[in-house]
């Protein structure tokens, strides 16, 4: 604008036949996305770029944990290896008695001729960030398909579920938490062994148990655990604890609201679980789909398999 | 108004400048904040800045590009970003002559529009994909942004900005 000569030979298309122009591809773009799921090459190959960058805005953080760490004291290193230590006897009790167990199962399960069930493997991963989505609840780990991530496979740290992977990139991938509105989750009561499905409560940080029956058996304190009847989630892993019950009278349903187990807004380090038990095939594509988010993550989970098998 | 008049004398924007300008903006927008809907867009920020000083530039087939890659970065709906950075760039482009004839509060004004209707559309683009509302804090972020403005002004322009040595002669 500066120097240059008035404009009055070139100037392209007008202002606003330009903002339609991109306007309508946006939004041709937005419903590819949102609808069909087209463009997750584009978004792959954009992902890829913006990678480093993203690496780059992480790194100062980083660097603070790096120099805070080598400021800890000598006494509270101390302090923390005999803590640790205490507690790794205590696992290490657990796992002897767990090791026992699984052995006992497996030979149990084999005795009925049941399926045997295949371990679940897991990879260790680091958050990089939270998603900057206001309108879900997402965050981004330092593992993509480079490492063999697949897409529908569950996400635990040391205290629960965490979440799904929902989208793979090849250096990063997208979980998306339990607490998004979209997510839905198989869970069990411990202590009754009643089965239900947990919603994501949106921006209250909390799962919501939605519509059971007024005399369904829940009261506050109940632990939920998955129940691994959708193949997706393993059996037995927390979810949640029930804090709230609200009783709907005119609907004579109960709606439970429960604190998810895993810190889904706090810590660094997650597992990345994969399940690689063989299944009959689901009679899924004949049968309706209850839940969108549920049939779309098994799409992408059995589209992940094919790729696998190359 | 002493102040505008002199601004007549910048030198002209570098490209490279931009470049820099946007790639910083995208560093300080993918940094991990610990509440998004309080922090400001700072790529929206800029691309408005550049739109109003250098519309010949900077327009909205850039704007577009730049929508898409924080789309990306940020896992959200591939396109949303791109369709408000679109509008908001035309907003700019449309403005600029009016926006740079007022002092750098008033300019600041118009920023805080200009951006409210950018992230009303984003609003409205994911309330129809069937997202929940996420409060009225949304609306924070493109308060602080305009209230950045000045300061962004007077950082952009620096660059530009001839010694007074060189206004003199």
């Amino acid at each position: 604008m500066d120097q240059s000569p008035p404009p009055f030979f070139k100037r392209g298309p007008a202002p606003l036949v330009r903002l339609f122009f991109f306007a309508s591809l946006s939004l041709a773009l937005l419903v590819l996305d949102a609808r069909f799921r087209y463009a997750e090459s584009v978004r792959s190959a954009l992902a890829v770029v913006v990678y480093p960058l993203q690496r780059v805005a992480t790194a100062p953080i980083d660097l603070l944990a790096a120099v805070g760490t080598y400021f800890s004291t000598q006494a509270q290193l101390v302090e923390d290896n005999a803590a640790l230590r205490a507690k790794a006897l205590a696992l290490a009790e657990d796992a002897q008695r767990y090791r026992a167990a699984e052995a006992e199962a497996a030979q149990l399960r084999r005795l009925i001729g049941a399926a045997e069930r295949v371990e679940v493997k897991s990879t260790p991963a680091e958050i990089l960030y939270a998603g900057r989505d206001p309108y879900s609840h997402k965050v981004f780990i330092d593992r993509g398909s480079q490492q063999g991530i697949k897409p529908g496979s569950p996400v635990a740290d040391e205290a629960g579920v965490l979440g799904q992977v929902t989208r793979v990139h090849p250096l990063v991938s997208e979980v998306t938490l339990l607490t998004d509105r979209d997510q839905a989750i198989p869970v069990q009561v411990v202590r009754t062994g009643m089965r239900a499905v947990a919603f994501g409560g949106g921006s209250s940080g909390m799962l919501e148990l939605r519509f059971m029956s007024a005399n369904a058996e829940i009261q506050n304190g109940d632990r939920l655990v998955t129940s691994g009847i959708d193949g997706t989630y393993p059996p037995g892993l927390p979810v949640a604890t029930v804090v709230r019950i609200e009783r709907d009278a005119e609907l004579s349903s109960v709606r439970a609201v429960c604190k998810p187990a895993a810190g889904v807004d706090r810590g660094r380090y997650v597992l990345v679980l994969s399940d690689e038990t063989a299944r009959p095939p689901r009679p899924g594509e004949a049968g309706p789909a209850k839940d969108r988010r549920q049939d779309k993550s098994r799409r992408a989970r059995s589209k992940g398999k094919d790729d696998g098998t190359k | 108004m002493a102040q505008s008049r002199s601004e007549q004398l910048l030198r002209p924007a570098k490209v490279r400048t931009i470049a820099a300008s946007f790639a910083v903006a995208l560093f300080l927008d993918f940094l991990p904040w610990p509440d998004l809907r309080l922090v400001p867009d700072f790529v929206a920020l800029v691309l408005s800045f550049w739109c109003v000083r250098q519309p010949r530039l900077v327009g909205l087939g850039i704007a577009w590009a730049l929508g898409l890659v924080v789309d990306a970065g940020n896992g959200v709906l591939l396109g949303q970003h791109a369709l408000a950075y679109s509008l908001l760039a035309f907003l700019s482009i449309w403005w600029s002559r009016r926006i740079l004839w007022f002092g750098p509060l008033l300019q600041a004004v118009h920023v805080a529009v200009m951006l409210v209707i950018a992230q009303t559309l984003v609003l409205l683009v994911r309330l129809a994909a069937g997202d929940a509302f996420p409060g009225w804090p949304l609306y924070v972020s493109p308060l602080v942004a305009a209230v950045l403005w000045p300061m962004i002004t007077w950082l952009l322009l620096l660059p530009q900005r001839r010694l007074e040595r060189e206004q003199t002669i």
